[in-house]
C-alpha cells in the first residue's frame, strides 16, 4: 500500500541510467524545471514525480520532440513562495531551462506565475487550484491543468442542489483555498437553490484542527448537510471524530477531493459511505487510454497511480503537445502554442485543452458517492464532470481576469 | 447546556494530549535548561512506533497497552541517545546554543521517518474496548476521549508522587532551582540530566502514542505541535508541571469555546493567550523568576574591542570581493549574493538584540515581514515606488518594534524569547487572514523595484551598499557609548541600574533600533522577490535567522555575518544537490555545532587568540 522510497529511488536511479541511451536525437534537449514542495507534501508529490517521470520516459523513448529529448530539473521549494521565487531564477539563468512547470501551493504557484510574467518566460502550473492564478492575478505567460477550487465547488454544488437540504454546515480549512471554495460554494449552491441556509462555518488551522470541538460545534447548529473542505490528516481526524458521534448520520454530506486516492486511502475503513465527492476512482475507469497509463504505471512503479500521478503525466503530455505545435523553444511562440491547445489526459475521457479565454485547461474531475468495499474506501455511481461544463460564461470570465 | 458542558469535555481531551508532551518538555528545560526543538520530533516518533507495533498485534486491549508503553520507552531511548551523545558534550555552550543542535535532530527525524514509514498518513486502529460512544447529556461521547481525560489528571498525579516522594525527585526538583549547588552537593549531573531526558521523552512519546487511536499519524505531526506545546510549557511556567497542565487546560478550553464564537480565530488564539499571560504574569501562571537569571554561558563573554587589524583587513578584501563579483558571475550567483547580503544584515540585526543586548527573540522575523508588508502594501494601494517603500519600511518596522519593545523588555530569558513569538505569530495571522488588505496566503505580487535598479547587477550593488552599510552601522552603535550601556543593562542589569542607566529604556532602543534594521532586510528581499507572503514573518523565518547568528557564534560580532552565509549557503547547496537535503542539512548542522560549540567566528576568534 504505502509507497516504498526505496522503490522510487531505485526507478529514478534506472531512469538517469537508462535515459541517455534512448533517443539520442541531434539537438540539444529540451528541458524543462520543475519546482514543486516535495519535502513538504510528499503524499501528494511522489506518486506526481513518478507520473512526471513515466511520461517523460514515454516522450524520449518515441524519439523525443522534433528530435530532441526532453529532460528534467526538479527543484524542493519546500513550500516556501520565496524559495520557489529563486529557483525559478536558478533555473533559467543557471540551468537554461525553457521553460517552468510545477507548483502544488497556491501561493507558491502565484509566486512563480508572478516571476514567470515579470521574466516573460512560459510557467505551466500544474496543481495550485487558486482561482486567482488564472483569473484575478492571471497573467499572458501563465497556464494551469487541474481543475480550479471554483470548478470543483462548481461540480459539488451542482451535485448539493439535487438534495432536499436547506439547512448547511461547512468546515473547511483557514487558508486560501478553504476559504474560496467556502465562497464558491455558497455562491453557486444558493442560486441554484434560493432558501438554503448556512447555519455554521468552522474554520480549523490547517493541520491542527481540534476534531472533538470541532465536530460538536457543528453538531449543534443541527444542519441537514455538511460541505466539506478539509483534507489530508485533517479530514482523517475529522472523520474519526465525526463517525464516533454520529454527525454523518441522516445527513447529506459534499466533500472536496475526498475521492482522491491519496486522501481516501489513509481512512481505509473508517471512509465514510455516500459522501458526494470529487476524486479518481483509479481501479474502475476503463477508458482505453486510462487502462494503458494504469498498467504501464503499475508495472513501472509496482504500485497503483494516484492523483497526482495523472497530474504529472497530463502536465508532460501537454508540454509535448505544446511543444510539438511551437516547433520550437522560443517563449512567445510556447505561449501562443498553449493557447487552446487539445491534449490527450491519461483519463481518457477525451480531448482537453487550454483555453485561450483564462488559460484554464479543461480537465476535468470524476464525482461519485464514497462506499466501502473490502475495508477500504472507493467510488460508486461515479460520471466524469468535464471541466469545460463547470466554468463560467466567457462574459464573467472576461470581468474576473484583468484583460489585455 | 448540555452542548456547553459536552464541549467543555472536548477541551479536558485536548488539553490531556497537550499536557502530555508539554510535561515532558517543561521538564527538561527546568533541569537542564534545554530548549528541545526536537521534542515535537520525540512526539512523532512516538506515534510512528506506536502504530508500528499495534497495527501487528491481535486486538487485545492487553497487548494493545503493552505496545503503546514499549513505543514510549523506545522514544524515551531515543531522548537518552541524543542527550549523551550530543546534548552532553554542548552544555558549556552560550544560552540557547543547544537550540541549534536539537534543530538538526528535527530535519534528520523528519527525513528518517519518511524513509522508514513512507509520505502517506497512516491511521492506526481503534484502541481495542474503546471503540464506541457513550451517552452523556443525550449526545454521543467517543469513549476513548473519557479514557484521555482521565489519563491527563493521572500523569500529573503520578509526576507529582515521583517528583516529592522519590529522592530522585528531590534532586531533579533542587536542579530546577539551583543547578551549580546541587553540583556543588555532589550530585552526579550527567546521571540525573540523562535520566531527566528519559523522562521528558518518554513522555513525549507517550503523547504520541496515545494519538494513534485518535488521529492520522503523519510526517507533519513533529511541527504542527512543537509551537503549540513551547506556549503551554511558557504559558503554565517553565519547569513547573502543574503550570503545564493549567495552561494546557486553559489553552484547550479556550480553544474549545473560542470557535463558537469566532471560527477563524484558530490560527491565533494559543498566540493570544500567551501573550496576555505574559504580560500578566512574566513568568508564567506558576512560574518563578529563576534564582540566577544569566545563566553561566552568557558570564564567558569577553569585552569587546576594536576589531584587530588582520580582520579588518579581511572584512574589506570580502567586502570588495563582494563589490566586483557582478561581472564574473554567473546571474544565478548574483541572485544568491543578493540574498545573502540581505540575510546578513537580518542575522545581525538579530544579533544585536541577542549578542550585546541578551535579549533573544524567537519572532525577528515580525519585523522583516513588516518591513516587507510596508513597501509592498505601499505598492498595492498606493502605487508607491520603491524608493518610497524603503524609506517607510524601517520606520513601519522600528515603530512595530516600540510597541511589541514595550511589553517584551520586562521578560527575561526564554519568557521573553517567547512573548516575541507571540506578537509575531499575531502579526502572521493578521497578514493571513487580513484577506482584503493583505491578499491573504495568497500574498502581493508585483512588487518589483523602481525601473532603474530592475538590473540584478544594479539591485545587487544597491543591496549590498544599504545591507553593508546596515551592518556597519549595528556594528558602530555597538562600539558607541549605547552600546557599553546595552551591555552593561545585560551582564548585570542591577549595577547598570545602580549607575544610572535606565535598563528598561536601553533595551527597548535596541529593540526598536534591531527591529528597524531588519525591516529594511525585509523590504529589500520583497523587492528582490517580487512578492510577498505570510511566510515571511513566519516562523521558520523567525528559527533561521535565530540558526545563523548561533551558528556564526553569538559571542562575536562577526558572528551573524558568518552564520548567515554559512546556513544559507549550506542549505541553497544541498537543496539542490541531495534528494534527502533535510537529513544532510541536520546532519552538518549537528557536526558543526560539536565542532564549533562557540559558533564558526567564536572558535575562529579563540583559536588565533590562543596562537598569538
Amino acid at each position: 500500500m504505502t509507497m516504498k522510497r526505496r522503490t522510487m529511488m531505485k526507478a529514478a536511479a534506472i531512469a538517469a541510467v537508462a535515459a541517455p541511451s534512448i533517443a539520442r536525437g541531434q539537438g540539444a534537449a529540451i528541458r524543462i524545471g520543475e519546482i514543486n514542495s516535495y519535502t513538504a507534501q510528499p503524499a501528494f508529490l511522489a506518486p506526481y514525480r513518478n507520473g512526471w517521470n513515466l511520461a517523460i520516459e514515454e516522450a524520449n523513448a518515441a524519439g523525443g520532440v522534433n528530435g530532441r529529448r526532453l529532460e528534467t530539473v526538479f527543484r524542493d521549494d519546500a513550500g516556501k513562495p520565496e524559495d520557489a521565487v529563486r529557483f525559478a531564477g536558478e533555473l533559467l539563468a543557471a540551468e537554461k531551462v525553457d521553460l517552468l512547470s510545477g507548483g502544488f501551493l497556491s501561493n507558491v504557484g502565484l509566486a512563480i506565475a508572478d516571476f514567470a510574467n515579470q521574466n516573460k518566460r512560459l510557467y505551466v502550473a500544474s496543481e495550485p487550484l487558486s482561482d486567482a492564478l488564472v483569473w484575478g492575478r492571471g497573467n499572458r505567460y501563465t497556464f494551469r491543468l487541474r481543475p480550479s477550487t471554483y470548478m470543483q465547488a462548481a461540480m459539488l454544488a451542482e451535485e448539493a442542489a439535487k438534495v432536499d437540504a436547506r439547512r448547511w454546515a461547512i468546515v473547511s480549512p483557514n487558508y486560501e483555498y478553504g476559504q474560496s471554495a467556502a465562497k464558491w460554494f455558497k455562491e453557486l449552491l444558493v442560486r441554484a437553490k434560493p432558501g438554503v441556509e448556512f447555519v455554521a462555518e468552522q474554520f480549523p488551522a490547517l493541520g491542527r484542527i481540534d476534531a472533538g470541538a470541532t465536530v460538536q460545534a457543528i453538531e449543534q447548529s443541527r444542519p441537514d448537510a455538511i460541505f466539506n473542505v478539509t483534507f489530508g490528516g485533517d479530514l482523517t481526524n475529522f472523520v474519526r471524530q465525526g463517525n464516533t458521534r454520529g454527525l454523518f448520520e441522516k445527513r447529506f454530506v459534499a466533500s472536496m477531493l475526498t475521492g482522491e486516492p491519496e486522501y481516501m486511502d489513509p481512512l481505509r475503513d473508517e471512509c465514510p459511505e455516500g459522501w458526494v465527492v470529487t476524486g479518481y476512482p483509479w481501479d474502475q475507469i476503463q477508458t482505453a487510454n486510462h487502462r494503458r497509463f494504469r498498467d504501464t504505471y503499475q508495472k513501472r512503479f509496482n504500485d497503483y497511480p494516484r492523483l497526482g500521478s495523472v497530474v504529472g503525466y497530463d502536465t508532460v503530455v501537454s508540454i509535448v503537445a505544446m511543444l510539438r505545435k511551437s516547433g520550437g523553444t522560443d517563449t512567445e511562440k510556447m505561449v501562443d502554442a498553449m493557447k487552446g491547445l487539445p491534449f490527450e489526459s491519461a483519463f481518457g475521457e477525451g480531448p482537453v485543452l487550454y483555453r485561450a479565454i483564462d488559460h484554464q485547461s479543461t480537465l476535468g474531475a470524476y464525482v461519485g458517492k464514497t462506499a466501502l468495499k473490502g475495508g477500504k474506501g472507493t467510488m460508486v455511481g461515479w460520471r466524469y464532470a468535464d471541466g469545460a461544463r463547470y466554468l463560467p460564461s466567457d462574459d464573467v470570465v472576461r470581468t474576473l481576469r484583468p484583460q489585455g | 447546556m448540555e452542548f456547553l458542558a459536552i464541549q467543555f469535555l472536548n477541551g479536558l481531551a485536548s488539553a490531556s494530549s497537550l499536557f502530555l508532551v508539554a510535561s515532558g518538555l517543561t521538564i527538561i528545560f527546568g533541569v537542564t535548561r534545554v530548549v528541545n526543538f526536537a521534542h515535537g520530533s520525540l512526539y512523532m516518533l512516538g506515534a510512528y512506533i506506536a502504530l508500528t507495533i499495534v497495527s501487528q498485534l491481535p486486538r487485545d486491549p492487553w497487548l494493545y497497552w503493552s505496545g503503546i508503553l514499549v513505543a514510549s520507552v523506545v522514544v524515551g531511548l531515543v531522548g537518552v541517545a541524543i542527550e549523551m551523545l550530543l546534548l552532553r558534550r554542548i552544555y558549556q555552550a552560550p544560552e540557547l546554543f543547544q537550540l541549534l543542535a536539537t534543530f538538526g535532530v528535527v530535519l534528520v527525524v523528519e527525513d528518517v521517518a519518511l524513509w522508514i514509514w513512507g509520505p502517506e498518513d497512516r491511521l492506526g486502529p481503534r484502541a481495542p474496548g474503546l471503540r464506541g460512544a457513550v451517552e452523556i447529556l443525550g449526545q454521543r461521547f467517543p469513549q476513548y476521549e473519557l479514557l484521555l481525560i482521565a489519563i491527563g489528571p493521572v500523569v500529573l498525579l503520578l509526576l507529582w508522587l515521583l517528583f516529592t516522594r522519590t529522592r530522585w525527585g528531590t534532586l531533579v526538583r533542587a536542579a530546577t532551582q539551583d543547578r551549580e549547588m546541587v553540583a556543588a552537593l555532589g550530585v552526579d549531573q550527567r546521571w540525573l540530566f540523562t535520566s531527566v531526558f528519559f523522562l521528558g521523552a518518554f513522555l513525549a512519546g507517550l503523547g504520541g502514542a496515545l494519538q494513534v487511536a485518535r488521529a492520522p499519524t503523519t510526517l507533519h505531526m513533529d511541527l504542527d505541535i512543537i509551537a503549540e506545546v513551547f506556549v503551554v510549557t511558557v504559558v503554565g511556567g517553565m519547569g513547573s508541571v502543574p503550570g503545564a497542565f493549567l495552561a494546557a487546560l486553559l489553552i484547550s478550553q479556550m480553544h474549545a469555546f473560542g470557535i463558537m464564537v469566532f471560527p477563524k480565530i484558530t490560527l491565533v488564539l494559543t498566540f493570544l493567550v500567551m501573550a496576555v499571560v505574559l504580560v500578566v504574569r512574566p513568568y508564567g501562571l506558576l512560574g518563578r523568576p529563576p534564582t540566577h537569571p544569566r545563566a553561566a554561558g552568557l558570564a564567558r563573554a569577553q569585552p569587546i574591542g576594536p576589531a584587530p587589524r588582520e580582520l579588518r583587513l579581511v572584512g574589506l578584501l570580502a567586502l570588495a570581493a563582494a563589490a566586483i563579483l557582478p561581472p564574473l558571475a554567473g546571474e544565478y550567483a548574483l541572485i544568491m549574493a543578493t540574498e545573502m547580503a540581505i540575510l546578513v544584515l537580518f542575522a545581525a540585526s538579530l544579533h544585536f538584540m541577542m549578542g550585546p543586548g541578551g535579549l533573544a527573540s524567537f519572532g525577528h522575523a515580525a519585523y522583516f515581514g513588516v518591513g516587507a508588508y510596508a513597501g509592498a502594501l505601499l505598492m498595492k494601494h498606493f502605487g508607491a515606488p520603491m524608493e518610497l517603500g524603503l524609506a517607510v519600511a524601517p520606520v513601519a518596522a522600528g515603530l512595530a518594534g516600540v510597541v511589541v519593545g514595550f511589553f517584551v523588555v520586562r521578560l527575561e530569558g526564554v519568557y521573553l524569547a517567547m512573548l516575541t513569538l507571540a506578537f509575531a505569530q499575531i502579526a502572521w495571522s493578521a497578514a493571513f487572514q487580513w484577506v482584503e488588505v493583505t491578499g491573504g496566503d495568497n500574498g502581493i505580487l508585483g512588487v518589483w523595484p523602481s525601473a532603474w535598479a530592475r538590473d540584478r547587477t544594479v539591485y545587487y550593488l544597491f543591496v549590498l551598499a544599504l545591507c553593508a552599510g546596515g551592518t556597519l552601522a549595528l556594528r558602530h552603535a555597538i562600539h558607541s557609548p549605547f552600546g557599553y550601556a546595552l551591555r552593561a543593562a545585560r551582564d548585570n542589569p542591577l549595577r547598570a541600574e545602580a549607575i544610572g542607566l535606565d535598563v528598561a529604556r536601553i533595551r527597548w532602543v535596541a529593540f526598536a533600533l534591531a527591529s528597524a534594521f531588519a525591516g529594511i532586510a525585509g523590504a529589500l528581499f520583497a523587492y528582490a522577490k517580487g512578492s510577498v507572503f505570510p511566510t515571511y514573518l513566519a516562523i521558520p523565518r523567525s528559527v533561521d535567522a535565530l540558526l545563523m547568528v548561533l551558528l556564526g557564534g553569538v559571542e562575536t560580532l562577526s558572528g551573524p555575518i558568518i552564520g548567515a552565509l554559512a546556513f544559507h549557503g549550506l542549505q541553497e547547496q544541498l537543496v539542490r544537490v541531495v534528494e534527502h537535503w533535510r537529513a544532510a542539512m541536520g546532519l552538518a548542522i549537528i557536526v558543526l555545532v560539536l565542532a564549533f560549540p562557540q559558533g564558526i567566528a567564536g572558535h575562529v576568534r579563540d583559536r588565533w587568540e590562543r596562537a598569538r
